[in-house]
């Protein structure tokens, strides 16, 4: 077993023009930048991406839209990103907007192995148009679909060779709900360690669900909202 | 006096108890964590996965790890836990947050909330308040009473597209704080200088007024 690859390039090199893609983060916060990059560098198109958000103009998939790369979104809240709205506004990216608990429970069930869940979320509401409606104890819920995802790209805090995965704070968000989900996972990780060396009671995902990893390299980290408070004395 | 931003965050702060756990919105919700009474102890969620905000880092201890769900770079306090999207709104839908706070273009005289899309202008889409909204025991919206074209935003029925049906149960705006009840908006208290007939005149929904209505106090 060789889960270990070099780098980004070579971690989504079989992901091809067309593919459904599941990305973790939320904002820019725990995001795979290495492979954001990789995946702009390839010049890959017409990719259906499942991200909770689209990142801002100049990076995350920001990057991948300023290229002309994504076909589709499928994500909670896209309010950061002026190339987003010129080419939804000129159809040349289409978008399906869907609740943030939705977006996250079906990434869930896909990763449980269940094809479909129940939420309250949109009953009511135009989200609920077209979909199976069902009344439990007197109040309405509608059937979402696991996602059907052939990639799923997820960033760790730390990870091991064995494909063991630790988040760090709220850059965990989707990442290990997208890791179970995806047919085929690659995490990038800040630290890579031998197996063996992260605590078992500690692991966030099991190695079983990723494919391939690699410690990635020159993160930005960037900040969307920088907010302060004076030092005190 | 209308409020400001301030005030009525401060005046919905007045609604929490010891021992809630409260997710805020962005805008003025987010405002009410600066006025939690002294001597009770409040955990604020965040929905992208903490439970434990504290207020934002001191100027150099910025960490991109860690922000909350209007993406501000945050703290956490002491006793918080982290958490993924699926276990958040775990705990939504399952109705173990006691307290909902966010903001709304339009609220209808039976509940139902529109703060999500404004068809032909730009959508950036509902993020987590459906969930919210479907699923929170206790919704408090905090709102301006009226739009910028002093049109009320207090109506029989929303205009909007909706973010959710029959579930807001307090308003507190600029001018007033109002029950959502079976049979409309009941007033219950108003902003200093405020009289009754202005309330009325700036709500198009059912207003139920009963008795004296006292002025808030701050």
């Amino acid at each position: 077993m060789n889960k270990v690859v070099a780098n980004a390039d070579e971690a989504v090199k079989d992901i091809r023009d067309g593919t459904i893609l599941m990305l973790g983060g939320f904002g820019l916060c725990g995001i795979p930048e290495n492979c954001i990059a990789a995946l702009v560098r390839k010049g890959v198109k017409d990719l259906t991406c499942i991200s909770n958000n689209a990142g801002v103009d100049d990076f995350g998939i920001g990057l991948m839209l300023q290229k002309k790369q994504v076909r589709k979104m499928i994500s909670s809240y896209v309010g950061e990103n002026a190339e987003f709205e010129r080419q939804l506004l000129s159809g040349e990216l289409e978008v399906e907007l869907i609740p943030q608990g939705t977006l996250a429970t079906r990434c869930l069930a896909a990763g449980y192995g269940m094809p479909a869940i129940f939420t309250p979320a949109g009953a009511g509401t135009e989200v609920a148009i077209g979909k199976e409606i069902r009344n439990f104890n007197g109040k309405e819920y509608l059937l979402e679909f696991a996602f059907e995802a052939e990639f799923a790209i997820v960033k760790a805090w730390k990870g091991d060779t064995d494909g063991n995965l630790i988040y760090k704070e709220t850059a965990r968000n989707f990442n290990p709900l997208m890791a179970m989900a995806g047919k085929t996972t690659i995490a990038e990780v800040e630290h890579l360690v031998p197996a063996g060396e992260l605590d078992p009671d500690s692991i966030h995902t099991a190695g079983i669900f990723v494919k391939r990893i690699f410690q990635g390299v020159n993160y930005e980290k960037r900040i969307e909202q920088r907010t302060v408070r004076k030092k005190s004395q | 006096m209308a409020l400001t931003k301030e005030q009525i965050a401060q005046r919905i702060a007045r609604e929490l108890q010891d021992g809630y756990y409260v997710n805020l919105g962005i805008g003025i919700p987010t405002l009410v964590a600066n006025y939690i009474p002294p001597g009770i102890k409040v955990i604020l969620q965040s929905e992208n996965g903490l439970l434990g905000i504290g207020p934002f880092p001191e100027e150099g201890n910025e960490d991109p790890d860690l922000i909350n769900a209007g993406k501000q770079t945050i703290t956490t306090v002491p006793g918080s836990a982290f958490f993924d999207s699926a276990m958040s709104f775990g705990m939504i839908r399952a109705g173990k947050v006691d307290l909902t706070v966010l903001g709304a273009m339009e609220v209808s005289e039976n509940g139902d909330i529109a703060n999500w899309k404004i068809p032909g202008k730009m959508v950036k889409g509902m993020g987590g308040a459906m969930d919210l909204v479907a699923a929170a025991k206790n919704i408090i919206v905090a709102m301006m009473h009226t739009n910028p074209k002093g049109e009320s935003k207090l109506l029989p029925q929303c205009t909007l597209p909706l973010t959710g049906v029959r579930c807001v149960k307090k308003i507190v705006s600029d001018i007033a704080v109002l029950d959502v009840t079976d049979k409309g908006f009941k007033l219950l208290e108003r902003a200093p200088g405020i009289s009754v007939e202005e309330i009325k005149s700036k709500t198009a929904g059912k207003l139920i007024v009963e008795g004296e209505i006292p002025e808030m106090q701050f």
